[in-house]
């Protein structure tokens, strides 16, 4: 574990990291692709690819020598049309940026848009607001974690188990918005709908019994053999290349970088909470797997200080807060939050009209990618399917 | 045969049936769809076949990752313009006789997405869909009433020669022209053959 | 954070109150970002965020010779602005904007040499604002397909008339329904 918090040796390593370049672009010119490489392309349909995600891989013999990620089957103009439309008709869309994740998406973008204009949240709506978007933490670790496996072969069994405890959480993400993953739940000064007792009642019992369900799953999995063996060492991201790539999230912390923005930001009413960041200490897709297993564990621990200390009653709208007409000063803003897949940043810049004049978003997985190709040379093509699936991306947030 | 000797001969162990119905049946329960996902729809198509939902109720559970060992394709999620060609390929590589479930709002007209400069509106612009469900995205028990309309849609063909089915007919490729990706936008942006432009059908002022 | 201390090192930078953020003049953006990311003080090891921004021309009102308001137009320009923010010692965020000389051929040098998580957020904004980054190592389109030739985030970009009606027209649709009606009988005229 290592302390980046003062001035050490460590932090010397990042700064004098050599200059980034891609690498690959100097290995070989065209005509050694012709004598003896194998190209081939990965994507966009491909069981493995988690989406319409393509790859052209350069191999030689098994082992990759060039992988260069395709990006755009899935550009669905998400900033150019939010450009066109109000600011309160924009969240829904980014329910479908992330389309695992909606309730933190709209946490992202409400926050942004509360920061540029100023509109004040009441204080149970930001508790609703922690309770809802750890309980979208949980749905999308676990099912990074089926589909990790599902990847490396285990067709079935652990993706079964966690669409099992992902339909619970659903089942309560629907009772508070009337859908199931596109909750678009969130407005500007508050939440739409209130948790009812019977609601939180449920989510007690989430947080009571998901440790249990990690506890089995862990016991079935994360000590299996093949598991470690295909897991450990492979796909190796040193820190210094993570921090210069822009590479944030769960997978920052796999490669040993206490960087976790619900501690360095605070954003919201986290300051209240007290819980750990996991941290990794190889890198490698173990690590990533492991950083987010702990990480479950430790937004169950919020989840229960949340429903302790939230308050009985109270507002979970400001009433001053204008969601129609809304129209902030000119002024622009950077807001981000610690969404599952990483840093989830907005970009708004204002105007003064009914619309944004620009609206861009920082997207986790796809920065997250970066790092792809420098962590997949050198291994072999099996292993690509592993390393790519640990990286969890969603294509509706990387090409948006 | 009447029903009356039907259930007597059943009674003494006999099953008489067409062999349409054979036929029919045996494909009706055993449609496997593509391993194919494209956006959002693509997560509730999993948990469609994941246990809750149980898609193997319906002998439609195998997701076969290649098109030559599929019957069934279903488009979850919006079709991008980037995207159409490599679905329209797909399609065309499955065997006959194949099917087409428009899964959501985007692959019906591109949905919320519609006005997007990348975003198809509707696939059935390029491939023939025979089962459309509204939603975005459609719950699990919407799928799975598509998969029964379709169910339905495959017991209606006949072996008869009044309608002879499609897929026996030589000349019957149903393959369908790949769109490319031009300087602005798809060439051509539509395959005439199955899909006409709406007209406006009030004035515009 | 001694921004002062920055911005007596780099005089030829301009503090923009508004949006708090150093306008770069786009010779010196290199050097700049080298400064952050070295300081001991600064340590700006994060790229978080590179987007870029169409600013069309406008009219705006400046003080004349005579000292009256004038009217001028103020021509347009792309303009990419960074957040860095730091890792090592958790603070930030600080803003960069860099502006091209006009939209007909915005050149700005690529920051990807000194921090990769640009690599592929400077592809993006060459793909859809036309910028070109020089000394990116591998500038391509990345969501559009290679044939595409227009650049779609841009506040002029005019999208194909592909119209089809909709039940719901409203507003802006309503407005290329117009649109494709007009070209339709021009076409058949």
């Amino acid at each position: 574990m290592l302390d980046l918090g003062g001035a050490n040796a460590a932090d010397g390593e990042i700064l004098d990291a050599p200059l980034y370049g891609p690498r690959s672009y100097r290995v070989f010119g065209d005509d050694a692709l012709a004598k003896h490489f194998l190209e081939i392309s990965m994507g966009p349909h491909h069981p493995s690819t988690h989406g319409v995600f393509r790859m052209d891989v350069v191999l030689d013999g098994e082992t990759v020598v060039r992988l260069k990620p395709v990006f755009g089957y899935l550009h669905r103009n998400h900033e150019k049309l939010a450009e066109t439309m109000s600011w309160l008709a924009a969240i829904p869309y980014t329910d479908r940026l992330d389309y695992f994740c909606s309730m933190t998406n709209n946490w992202a973008y409400v926050l942004a848009v509360e920061k540029l204009a100023g509109i004040a949240v009441p204080e149970r709506a930001e508790y609703i607001r922690v309770i809802v978007g750890e309980l979208t933490r949980l749905v999308n670790h676990i099912c990074l974690a089926g589909f990790l496996l599902a990847d490396l072969g285990a067709l079935g069994t652990p993706l079964l188990y966690a669409f099992r405890e992902r339909e619970k959480i659903l089942d309560i993400f629907e009772e508070i918005s009337g859908a199931r993953m596109m909750c678009n739940y969130m407005r500007f000064g508050g939440v739409r709908v209130d948790l009812s007792p019977e609601a939180l009642q449920k989510i007690h019992r989430i947080a009571e019994r998901f440790p249990f369900f990690l506890d089995e799953f862990e016991a079935l999995v994360s000590r299996n053999e093949i598991l470690l063996s295909r897991c450990q060492g492979v796909g190796v991201l040193p820190r210094h290349l993570a921090v210069n790539a822009g590479v944030t999230g769960p997978m920052l912390r796999a490669s040993g970088v206490d960087y976790d923005l619900r501690k360095v930001d605070r954003y919201g009413i986290y300051d209240r909470f007290e819980f750990r960041v996991p941290l990794g200490e190889h890198g490698d897709v173990y690590d990533r797997y492991m950083v987010r297993i702990l990480e479950m564990r430790e937004s169950v621990a919020i989840l229960r200080q949340a429903l302790a200390q939230i308050p009985e009653k109270g507002e979970i709208m400001n009433p001053q807060a204008k969601l129609r007409n809304l129209r902030p000063k000119p002024g622009e803003i950077y807001s981000r939050i610690e969404s599952p897949k990483g840093e989830l940043g907005f970009y708004l810049i204002s105007d003064g009209g009914p619309c944004p004049y620009r609206y861009r978003v920082r997207p986790p997985s796809f920065i997250n990618l970066t790092v792809l190709e420098d962590m997949c040379l050198g291994q072999k093509i099996a292993d690509v399917i592993v390393i790519f699936g640990s990286v969890d991306i969603v294509l509706g947030e990387v090409d948006r | 045969m009447d029903d009356w000797l039907k259930s007597e001969l059943q009674r003494a162990g006999v099953f008489v049936t067409t062999l349409e119905w054979v036929y029919n049946q045996s494909r009706r329960s055993s449609v496997w769809p593509l391993q194919f996902g494209l956006a959002c729809c693509a997560i509730e198509m999993i948990a469609t076949a994941a246990a809750r939902y149980d898609l193997a109720r319906f002998g439609a559970e195998v997701f076969r990752p290649t098109p030559r060992q599929a019957d069934l394709m279903i488009v979850a999620g919006t079709v991008t313009k980037k995207m159409a060609p490599q679905v329209v390929r797909i399609y065309n590589q499955m065997p006959e006789p194949k099917y087409v479930i428009a899964m959501g709002a985007c692959a019906i007209s591109g949905g919320p997405f519609k006005q997007g400069y990348n975003v198809l509106k509707g696939i059935d612009r390029f491939i023939p869909v025979d089962v459309h469900i509204p939603g975005c995205p459609p719950r699990p028990e919407a799928l799975l009433n598509a998969l029964m309309f379709l169910q339905r849609k495959i017991d209606r063909q006949t072996l008869g020669a009044a309608q002879p089915l499609r897929w026996y007919d030589p000349m019957d490729r149903a393959e369908f022209p790949v769109p490319a990706c031009g300087a602005h936008d798809l060439v051509p942006t539509h395959t005439r053959a199955i899909w006409k432009p709406e007209a406006s059908p009030r004035p515009l002022t | 954070m001694n921004t002062e201390r920055f911005a007596a090192q780099f005089p030829q930078m301009q503090w923009d109150a508004a949006t708090s953020s150093w306008i770069v003049p786009h010779q010196s953006l290199l050097e700049i970002a080298l400064f952050l990311k070295t300081d001991p003080e600064f340590r700006m090891d994060l790229l978080s965020n590179v987007a870029g921004v169409d600013w069309l021309s406008s009219k705006e009102k400046v003080r004349g010779e005579d000292g009256k308001p004038v009217e001028r137009e103020r021509p347009g320009y792309l303009e990419v602005v960074y957040h860095f923010y730091s890792v090592s010692a958790k603070q930030g965020p600080i803003v960069l904007r860099c502006r091209t000389d006009g939209r007909a051929t915005p050149i700005l040098p690529s920051i990807t040499p000194l921090y990769r998580s640009a690599e592929f957020q400077e592809r993006e904004i060459y793909d859809l604002y036309g910028i070109v980054f020089s000394g990116h190592p591998d500038l391509r389109r990345i969501l559009m397909w290679d044939e595409f030739e227009d650049f779609p985030m841009r506040k002029d970009y005019v999208s194909p008339d592909d119209y089809e009606w909709e039940p719901t027209p409203h507003d802006d649709v309503l407005e290329r329904a117009r649109q494709h009606r007009r070209e339709e009988e021009r076409r058949r005229a």
